[in-house]
């Protein structure tokens, strides 16, 4: 551990949005550390989900230094894609982020089709947005039960994993795939919805906002929850954009910043929904902000269902597949935040470079910032609600 | 026949059949209870829980015990050994000793003890050396950790949880647990947290009641206030380093501990083995009356644990030191002061 013993933070950054109640933050000014330890905190840790190792540097419970070490699954992804054609890497897409593999799709699909100039058909695009939404419902359903299995409340996973079985079984009678879907295609998507997929959508949609509300009885009023979630772990709106932080996390800072308004993509434009935000930027305000991002998504599906075109789901697209030299970028909202996919290309059949930007790994660039001078269990709630995810960081 | 009832009546005869009789209680309670809690939180979380072992499950704790015993007993190198052994001995025996003071029935008690209170108090507190000694000498940071918050919590929850005990002690003016069991005699709304509403002893008994079984839940080390093994922040806290039956040992003591704090709840507050509608009392039915209590009192301690996340450790010493503490302090006077009010009447 080099150089982290002793290390006192005098640079008073510990400073959170402004209003937010810093009862549990130490002022760095008045510490006078006498003895730090190093507490490795993973790779293997039930805090951690997955093997993302933390080297805390701490003055009793009080956290002075955290610094994230990653790459432990790390794949290649980058790699890969640029020795293999478009299309076999499309699935490898879908293991970034394990938990939106929609998305991530979407976006290097997206890309592709952005360099190939294919024309995609309005069914499949409604098709596209019905499966992200729903992507992004279950995104969020698993980190609401992993949150809350963080702060020691076990039942609500269950509760959330009982739902999102519904999502679940629908994409899988959709493309086959409970988890890593690779539904979306260069073109299109590869399977056209049939009737039992889109009631199965409907009753879903009508479904979920009891159950929602029942989450917000059982949990969110939960009195033990809010004194664990509001005012700890401020992260300012600053902090995201010197680190990139995107997603719920900027959108839990006050900042409307969502790719779906901002970089309008697919056929999000002809939507009618808002982008939840909450000023305060404490981990309450990202816990809310996912909260009613979940109803935002109910509304899109809803409406989408309303106006699906007939017609095919597959645009024309070459036999062999070959993107004219240039630079593509596709960036899709993803259930963590903004995901990009930059391909360029050089003529050839496989690509020259493929970029992925992915969003947990801004989210948790912030963490050595925003969680020093924390004690350990708030820093791992904050932790919780940057909804990390470790392939994602790693790919 | 009549020679077997005499020596049953002996003394030495007599103790011996309650060692066993606690012995075979705690450990039916502490296999089964670990049994119940899996059903409970199963039946909370919508799946059926354990149901292969045995018919619904019922031979799963033999199971568990079965597979702990078989593991090997790992000493991990650098520990302080007289230490890290003795910590799961000292974890389980003052439950055991403190169920001697316990009254099950109106004669069914190991030992008739006028300080009996006295004797559960100082004995619980033992607990927390045992999880001290254990954190400390697992020369492992997570436990040091735990061990640390472990002193605190129990230093800050032992004082409500005396100052409600010694309210009790001022309105019933007897530590004999039996005694004190035998003054709540008649209808529900004799027991100890009705019975001080209505007879101006204190009328804040129920608030009273509220504190002792939050305290008895810090105390115990349980969800929510379960700092000591808090799993997502300090991976198994003081129980990390043991494995096999040194932590069966602690698994075992945990719900032990349950088991005679909420004994007390039903002794001091809940009128222990009387019966709660006048009738239906006597040596059969007033074990079952005790132990419905227990069980109900049980229940309602998982139940918390399904149902709440776990507290911040400072947000749990915060409730003790500027809520628990000032509101027992409170009842406590006013209990007092009504006491001396009557009296002088």
């Amino acid at each position: 551990m080099p150089g982290a013993e002793c290390q006192v933070p005098n640079d008073g950054s510990v400073t959170g949005a402004a209003g937010v109640p810093q009862s549990t933050i130490r002022d760095p000014q008045s510490t006078i550390p006498q003895e730090t330890f190093v507490l490795n905190l993973g790779p293997q840790h039930p805090a951690a989900h997955g093997v993302l190792r933390v080297l805390m540097t701490m003055d009793g419970e009080w956290i002075t230094r955290a610094e994230p070490v990653i790459g432990y699954i790390h794949r290649m992804h980058e790699k890969m894609g640029e020795n293999r054609t478009w299309a076999k890497f499309l699935p490898n897409t879908s293991r970034i982020d394990y938990l939106s593999a929609m998305h991530y799709t979407h976006a290097f699909v997206g890309a592709v089709e952005r360099g190939a100039k294919i024309e995609v058909p309005p069914r499949a695009e409604y098709l596209r947005v019905i499966t992200s939404e729903l992507n992004r419902i279950a995104s969020h359903m698993v980190w609401w039960g992993a949150l809350l299995s963080d702060l020691g409340g076990l039942t609500p996973f269950l509760y959330a994993f009982d739902d999102r079985e519904l999502i679940l079984d629908l994409l899988e009678g959709l493309c086959g795939a409970r988890l890593t879907y690779c539904y979306y295609r260069f073109g299109g998507v590869c399977n056209d919805a049939d009737d039992d997929f889109l009631r199965g959508c409907r009753q879903f949609v009508r479904h979920m906002p009891a159950r929602l509300k029942l989450y917000h009885d059982l949990v969110t009023g939960n009195i033990i929850l809010r004194k664990r979630l509001e005012g700890i772990g401020p992260i300012s709106a600053e902090m995201c954009r010197k680190y990139g932080a995107t997603g719920p996390v900027i959108r839990g800072a006050g900042v409307a910043y969502d790719v779906r308004r901002v970089e309008p993509y697919s056929i999000y434009p002809q939507f009618d929904f808002e982008i939840p935000t909450f000023p305060q930027g404490d981990s309450m305000a990202r816990y809310l902000v996912r909260m009613a991002e979940m109803e935002q998504s109910l509304r899109i599906i809803d409406q989408a269902l309303d106006k699906i075109p007939a017609g095919p789901v597959m645009g024309k697209v070459p036999r062999v597949l070959r993107l004219p030299p240039g630079d593509y970028c596709y960036a899709v909202e993803a259930a963590r935040g903004r995901f990009l996919v930059r391909i360029v290309s050089d003529g050839k059949d496989v690509p020259y470079r493929v970029r992925l930007r992915t969003p947990s790994f801004s989210n948790l660039s912030l963490f050595e910032e925003a969680s020093r001078g924390m004690i350990l269990p708030d820093a791992l709630a904050m932790m919780g609600t940057l909804d990390l995810v470790i392939p994602d960081i790693d790919r | 026949m009549n020679s077997l009832l005499s020596l049953l009546s002996l003394e030495p005869v007599r103790l011996l059949l309650y060692l066993v009789g606690i012995c075979a209680f705690v450990g039916f309670n502490a296999a089964y209870l670990v049994l119940a809690e899996r059903k409970i939180a199963g039946r909370m979380q919508r799946r059926p829980g354990p149901n292969e072992a045995g018919l619904g499950g019922w031979m799963q704790p033999f199971a568990d015990v079965g597979k702990l015993f078989a593991k090997q007993i790992m000493i991990p190198p650098g520990v302080d050994v007289l230490l890290y052994c003795l910590a799961p001995l000292m974890v389980m025996a003052p439950p055991l000793i403190c169920l001697v003071a316990v009254p099950f029935g109106d004669t069914l008690v190991a030992r008739d003890l006028n300080l009996g209170l006295l004797l559960v108090f100082s004995l619980g507190s033992v607990n927390v050396m045992a999880l001290l000694f254990a954190g400390w000498a697992s020369r492992n940071k997570y436990s040091i950790i735990s061990a640390a918050r472990v002193v605190s919590q129990n230093v800050a929850y032992e004082i409500p949880m005396l100052l409600v005990v010694l309210t009790i002690l001022m309105t019933t003016g007897t530590m004999n647990l039996n005694e004190i069991v035998r003054q709540q005699a008649g209808w529900f709304w004799h027991w100890n947290v009705f019975r001080g509403v209505w007879t101006l002893a204190n009328p804040l008994m129920p608030v009273t009641f509220v504190i002792f079984f939050i305290c008895m839940l810090a105390e115990t080390n349980r969800a929510p206030f379960d700092m000591a093994e808090a799993e997502s922040e300090l991976v198994a806290g003081a129980f990390t380093e043991y494995g096999g039956m040194g932590f069966g040992v602690f698994f075992m003591a945990e719900y032990t501990n349950i088991v005679v704090g909420c004994s007390l709840a039903a002794v001091l507050f809940l009128g222990g083995w009387q019966s709660p509608i006048g009738v239906l009392s006597g040596p059969v039915w007033g074990p079952l009356w005790f132990l419905a209590k227990l069980y109900a009192l049980i229940f309602t301690v998982m139940w918390v644990r399904w149902t709440f996340p776990r507290t911040q450790f400072y947000g749990l010493l915060n409730l003790s030191w500027k809520i628990l503490i000032p509101i027992s302090l409170f009842t406590l006077l006013l209990s007092g002061a009504l006491l001396t009010l009557t009296h002088l009447r």
